[in-house]
C-alpha cells in the first residue's frame, strides 16, 4: 500500500506547476491498469468466439473453442489485480451484500457473477458436452472422475442433444454479446462517468474501451492459435488466420477513428482542461500515447495489413508480419490502458501541474507483480487446454 | 378459572414488559448522536472570506491535531493555498506551509496584480460526486448535510478520492480507509466550532447553521457576493465563499 | 408436470440443478450473514456514533473565559479581541479538563511573526512588521502584551500597518506627499480600521489642484483637466500610490 514516506520521496520532487496537496500520493496504480487489460481481452475473445456462431463465419472455427476457454482463462484471473489493490480486501464481499446502486464500481459483482455463469461457463459446458461424456469413457481414475464431474454426470449423447445443444450454443452466444459489452463497457464507464476528471469525463469512454478490448481480443486469439499450432506441430489454417487479421484490421480502423473522434473533438471544443491536457499528453504521455499506442500500437500493424493485401504476400511472409502485429497490437493496447489510467492521474485538477508515475520494482502494485498477473491467465489456459482441448483428439471422434 | 386468569395476567404482563423492552432497545439504538441533539434540526454550511485569510496555517495545524490527520505533507483535511497573479496574466499557486513563514521569500515581486491566500476544504457538497460513487455505500451524507466515511465499512478502493473534484479525500494511511474533513462533527454535535474555524485569528472562516436566521453566517451570506469552487460541475458545495477571485480552481 | 421435465433435454436439467445449488448457497449465505452487516442504516448509525464519540482536543473560547476571567476582560478590550485563546495557546483541552497541566504558552518571536510578518499576500493594512529591522534583539511580548497587543507608540504613520503602499509611495513622483495630502481618516481608524476607513478625493478638481495647466504647482505633469479622462475620476485609471512618469518632460499631455 502507499504511504506517505513513498510519496514524500518519490513523487514531490516531480511535480511540476501546483498540485492540490492530497494528490500527491496516486490512487490507482499498475493493478488497476491490468484489470481493464484483462477483461478487454476477455470481451474481445469471446466476441470472436460469437462471430462464429452468431454471424456464422465459417472459417473462424479453428479458433472458435480456443477463444472461450481463453475468455476463461483470463476472466478468473481478472478479479485478482482488484483485490490486490483493496484497502480492505477482506470486506470485497460488501459490493454484493450492500452494493450502492449509484455506482458504476458496484455492478462489477454481478455483471462479473453473470458473464461467467449465464455466459462462459455455459457456452464452454454445451460445447463440450458430448466431448466430455466420451473422453470420460475413454480415460481413468482421476480424469475419469473429473470428467464426470464436469460433464455434470450427463450421459445423453443423442443426435437431438447435440441439436439442442447447438440451439443453447447460439441462445447463450446471442444473450452473451451484450453481456460482454458489458463487462468491458462497465469499467469504460467507471472512467468516463467521472466528471471531475476531464480526461477521462467522456461520452465515448466505454466504446473506446470496448473496441480497444476487441482489437486486443482477436489479436490475442491469433498469437495463441499461432503459437499454440506450432507447438502442437499442426499446420496453421490459413484461411482462418486471414480472416483473424482481416476482422482485427477493421477492428483496429475502427478503434482508431473513435480515439481519433475523441481527439479532434476535445481540440475543437477548446475547453477550460485543453492546456493542462496538453502539457500531459506533450511531456507526460508523448512516448506512451505517441510512440506505443499510436505509432507503434495502430499504425504499424495497420501498415504491415494495408501492406499484405495490397502486395499480396506469400505465407510464411504474411504469418511472420501477423506475429509482429499482433505483439505490438497488445504492447499497443496495454499502453492504451495505462494512458487512460496514469495518465489521468498525472494532472492535478487545479488544472496547474503535473505529477509523475513511479512505477515500484516490488510490492503488491509492482512490476514485477503486474508480470506474475498476465502470465497467471497464460497457466491457467495450459491447464485448460489440457482438460478441454480445443483441437480433436484421435481418441475423441465421437461414436 | 383461576389458573387460566392467572395465565392470563402473566400473559399480558410479560407481553407488556417485552414492549417496554423494545421500546426501549430502540430509543437506545435509535440515538447515537450525542444528548439532546436532533440532526434533522441542523444544516451546517461554512463561509470563507477570502480578503481576511492571513495565510497562517493555524487552521491547517489544528485540524491535524484535533483529527489525528498524519503530520506529513501529502495529507491533509485543509489547506491554504497562495495565488499570485502576475501582469502578463500568468498564475503561480502554492500551498502554504504552515509555520514556514520566514524561511523563503514569499513569491510575490513587483509585476504581482493580484495576491491572496484561499483556504480549501471539503465541500460538503448537497450533490456529492463522492457519495455516488462509493461501490458499497461506505460515505453518506447524514441529515445535517455532513458527509461522513464509514472506515468499519470502506473496502479502500480509493473511486471517491477520484470522484471528488476538490482533492478534499485521501486514503488514510493507518486505516487504508478513505478519510477527509468532517466539518470536526465530533464538535459540531456538541455545540462547539470547528477546530480550523476556532483558531482562525482573522475569523476568516464562518461556520453555523445556513438556515439559521441570526448567525454570523447569516450576515455572510446576506453582505457578500458568494462563490463556490467548480460551479459548473453541479456538485452544490456548501462550502462559499466571498470575494473569491476568477483564477481559483 | 412430470411430463414436462421428462421431454426437457437432459443437459437442461443438469445445468438447472446446478443452478438451483448455486442460487440455495447464495441465499443461504445471505442468511447466515447478520443483519447488522447488511443494514445501510444501521451501519450509518453506527459511523455517526463513533465519529461523535472522537477525543476533542481545542476547548473552545467559552470554555477559557469560565476561569480566566480578567485577561478576557483585557483581550475584549485590544485588537486581539477576535482570536481565540488557543489560538496562540494550542490545544487545551486537556487544561480544561485538569488546570494541573499546562496550556502552551509561547513566548519567542516566532510566535508572533507567523501572523505578523510582512508577507505580500497579506490584505492591505493588516498590521505586519519586517522582523529583521523591526527590534530583532527583543521578544515581541516585551513591548506588545499579547492579551491587549497595543503598541508602545501609537504608530504616527500609516505605514505601520500600509507597509506596502508606503514602500510604493516610496519610490514613485508622489514621494513627498503625505498620505493625509489625499486620505481624511478618523483616528478610529487605528482603533477599528475595517469599520472606520479613510476618505479619498471624490472629484477631479482634487488632483487638477496640482496637475491642471492653470495649477500654480511647478514639478508636476499637466493636463487639460477639462478634456483629459473626461467622465472618469483620475484614480479610476491612474493608481496614485505610483503613478507613471511619462518622458515628456514639462510638456502637457493630451
Amino acid at each position: 500500500m502507499h504511504t506517505a514516506a513513498h510519496a514524500m520521496l518519490f513523487l514531490l520532487p516531480q511535480t511540476t506547476g501546483y498540485i492540490f496537496p492530497n494528490e500527491a500520493e496516486m490512487p490507482w496504480s499498475l493493478l488497476i491498469v491490468v484489470y481493464p487489460y484483462l477483461t478487454g481481452l476477455v470481451a474481445g475473445a469471446f466476441i470472436l468466439a460469437s462471430l462464429v456462431k452468431v454471424f456464422n463465419v465459417k472459417e473462424l472455427q479453428p479458433v472458435y473453442r480456443l477463444s472461450l476457454l481463453t475468455a476463461l482463462a483470463f476472466l478468473l484471473i481478472a478479479p485478482l489485480p482488484l483485490l490486490l489493490h483493496l484497502g480492505h480486501p477482506e470486506r470485497s464481499y460488501e459490493i454484493f451484500l450492500t452494493p450502492n446502486l449509484t455506482s458504476a464500481m458496484a455492478m462489477f459483482g454481478f455483471v462479473y457473477a453473470w458473464y461467467l455463469m449465464v455466459v462462459l461457463l455455459l457456452e464452454i459446458w454445451f460445447t463440450y458436452r458430448r466431448e466430455l461424456i466420451v473422453w470420460s469413457q475413454g480415460e481413468r481414475t482421476v480424469m475419469k472422475v473429473v470428467y464426470r464431474v464436469l460433464s455434470l454426470f450427463s450421459v445423453d449423447t443423442s443426435e437431438e442433444s447435440a441439436a439442442f445443444d447447438r440451439k443453447a450454443i447460439k441462445v447463450i452466444t446471442i444473450v452473451g454479446i451484450p453481456s460482454a459489452f458489458l463487462l468491458h463497457g462497465y469499467v469504460g464507464f467507471i472512467f468516463g462517468s467521472v466528471k471531475a476528471n476531464p480526461w477521462w469525463s467522456s461520452v465515448l469512454m466505454p466504446i473506446v474501451f470496448l473496441f480497444s478490448a476487441i482489437v486486443s481480443g482477436i489479436a490475442l486469439v491469433t498469437f495463441l492459435y499461432m503459437v499454440l499450432t506450432t507447438l502442437r506441430r499442426e499446420r496453421i489454417n490459413m484461411a482462418c488466420l486471414d480472416k483473424m487479421a482481416s476482422f482485427l484490421f477493421y477492428a483496429v480502423i475502427l478503434d482508431f477513428s473513435l480515439e481519433f473522434l475523441d481527439f479532434i473533438h476535445r481540440l475543437y471544443e477548446s475547453e477550460e482542461s485543453i492546456k493542462i491536457l496538453s502539457e500531459l499528453v506533450m511531456n507526460r504521455l508523448f512516448f506512451s500515447l505517441g510512440v506505443i499506442q499510436v505509432l507503434l500500437g495502430m499504425f504499424v500493424p495497420l501498415g504491415i495489413m494495408v501492406l499484405i493485401r495490397v502486395l499480396r504476400l506469400d505465407e510464411e511472409l504474411r504469418k511472420l508480419l501477423y506475429f509482429v502485429a499482433v505483439i505490438l497490437i497488445q504492447l499497443g493496447i496495454f499502453a492504451t490502458r495505462w494512458n487512460v489510467v496514469i495518465g489521468g492521474q498525472m494532472f492535478s485538477k487545479s488544472f496547474r501541474g503535473l505529477m509523475e508515475y513511479k512505477a515500484k520494482i516490488g510490492g503488491m502494485d509492482g512490476f514485477l507483480m503486474t508480470l506474475v498477473l498476465l502470465v497467471l491467465p497464460f497457466i491457467v489456459l495450459t491447464v485448460l487446454i489440457k482438460v478441454l482441448p480445443p483441437w480433436d483428439r484421435p481418441e475423441s471422434v465421437a461414436r | 378459572m383461576e389458573r387460566r386468569r392467572f395465565l392470563k395476567k402473566s400473559l399480558t404482563l410479560l407481553a407488556e414488559a417485552g414492549v417496554l423492552g423494545g421500546i426501549a432497545t430502540a430509543a437506545k439504538t435509535a440515538r447515537a448522536e450525542p444528548k439532546g441533539y436532533d440532526p434533522s434540526k441542523h444544516r451546517y454550511g461554512m463561509g470563507i472570506q477570502i480578503d481576511k485569510c492571513i495565510g497562517c496555517g493555524k487552521c491547517v495545524e489544528a485540524c491535524k491535531e484535533e483529527n489525528n490527520v498524519p503530520r506529513d505533507v501529502a495529507h491533509f483535511r485543509t489547506w491554504v493555498e497562495r495565488y499570485v497573479i502576475e501582469q502578463d496574466g500568468g498564475v503561480v499557486v502554492e500551498r502554504v506551509d504552515p509555520g514556514s513563514s520566514g524561511s523563503h521569500e514569499p513569491i510575490p515581486n513587483e509585476n504581482t496584480v493580484r495576491t491572496f491566500f484561499v483556504p480549501k476544504l471539503c465541500n460538503q457538497c448537497d450533490n456529492p460526486p463522492c457519495v455516488q460513487v462509493c461501490p458499497v455505500g461506505a460515505t453518506f451524507k447524514t441529515e445535517d448535510g455532513v458527509i461522513l466515511v464509514d472506515a468499519d465499512r470502506c473496502i479502500g478502493c480509493r473511486y471517491c478520492i477520484q470522484a471528488c473534484p476538490y482533492g478534499a479525500r485521501y486514503l488514510n494511511p493507518l486505516t487504508d480507509t478513505a478519510d477527509k474533513c468532517t466539518f470536526c462533527y465530533h464538535r459540531i454535535t456538541k455545540g462547539l466550532l470547528p477546530a480550523c474555524v476556532e483558531v482562525c485569528p482573522t475569523q476568516a472562516r464562518i461556520f453555523g447553521d445556513i438556515d439559521s436566521p441570526a448567525s454570523p453566517l447569516a450576515r455572510f451570506r446576506r453582505m457578500n457576493k458568494l462563490h463556490v469552487l467548480k460551479p459548473s460541475l453541479n456538485t452544490e458545495p456548501k462550502v462559499q465563499y466571498a470575494d473569491l477571485d476568477g483564477e481559483v480552481r | 408436470m412430470t411430463g414436462f421435465f421428462k421431454r426437457l433435454p437432459e443437459a437442461v436439467v443438469r445445468v438447472g440443478i446446478v443452478f438451483l445449488l448455486f442460487i440455495t448457497t447464495v441465499s443461504f449465505a445471505r442468511w447466515m450473514i447478520p443483519a447488522s452487516l447488511k443494514n445501510g442504516r444501521e451501519h450509518r448509525t453506527a459511523t455517526v456514533k463513533r465519529e461523535t464519540a472522537k477525543a476533542i482536543h481545542y476547548a473552545g473560547a467559552d470554555a477559557c473565559t469560565e476561569c480566566h476571567k480578567e485577561i478576557n476582560a483585557v483581550k475584549t478590550e485590544g485588537y486581539h479581541r477576535n482570536l481565540s485563546c488557543e489560538t496562540c495557546h494550542g490545544a487545551a483541552k486537556n487544561h480544561a479538563e485538569d488546570p494541573d497541566v499546562k496550556a502552551r504558552t509561547d513566548k519567542i518571536r516566532e510566535a508572533c511573526t507567523r501572523c505578523h510578518m510582512y508577507d505580500p499576500s497579506r490584505p492591505t493594512g493588516f498590521p505586519q512588521i519586517n522582523p529583521v529591522v523591526h527590534n530583532p534583539r527583543k521578544q515581541c511580548v516585551e513591548c506588545h502584551k499579547p492579551h491587549s497587543p497595543k503598541p508602545p507608540h501609537v504608530p504616527q504613520e500609516c505605514q505601520a500597518c500600509h507597509g506596502q503602499i508606503a514602500r510604493t509611495k516610496e519610490v514613485s513622483p508622489h514621494v513627498d506627499l503625505p498620505c493625509t495630502t489625499c486620505h481624511t481618516v478618523d483616528v478610529q481608524h487605528k482603533v477599528s480600521p475595517r469599520e472606520v476607513r479613510a476618505q479619498i478625493p471624490s472629484d477631479r478638481s482634487f488632483c487638477a489642484k496640482c496637475h491642471s495647466i492653470d495649477s500654480p504647482v511647478k514639478e508636476t505633469q499637466k493636463v487639460d483637466i477639462k478634456t483629459h479622462g473626461e467622465k472618469y475620476l483620475c484614480w479610476q485609471c491612474h493608481y496614485p500610490h505610483e503613478p507613471e512618469l511619462h518622458s515628456y518632460g514639462t510638456k502637457t499631455l493630451p
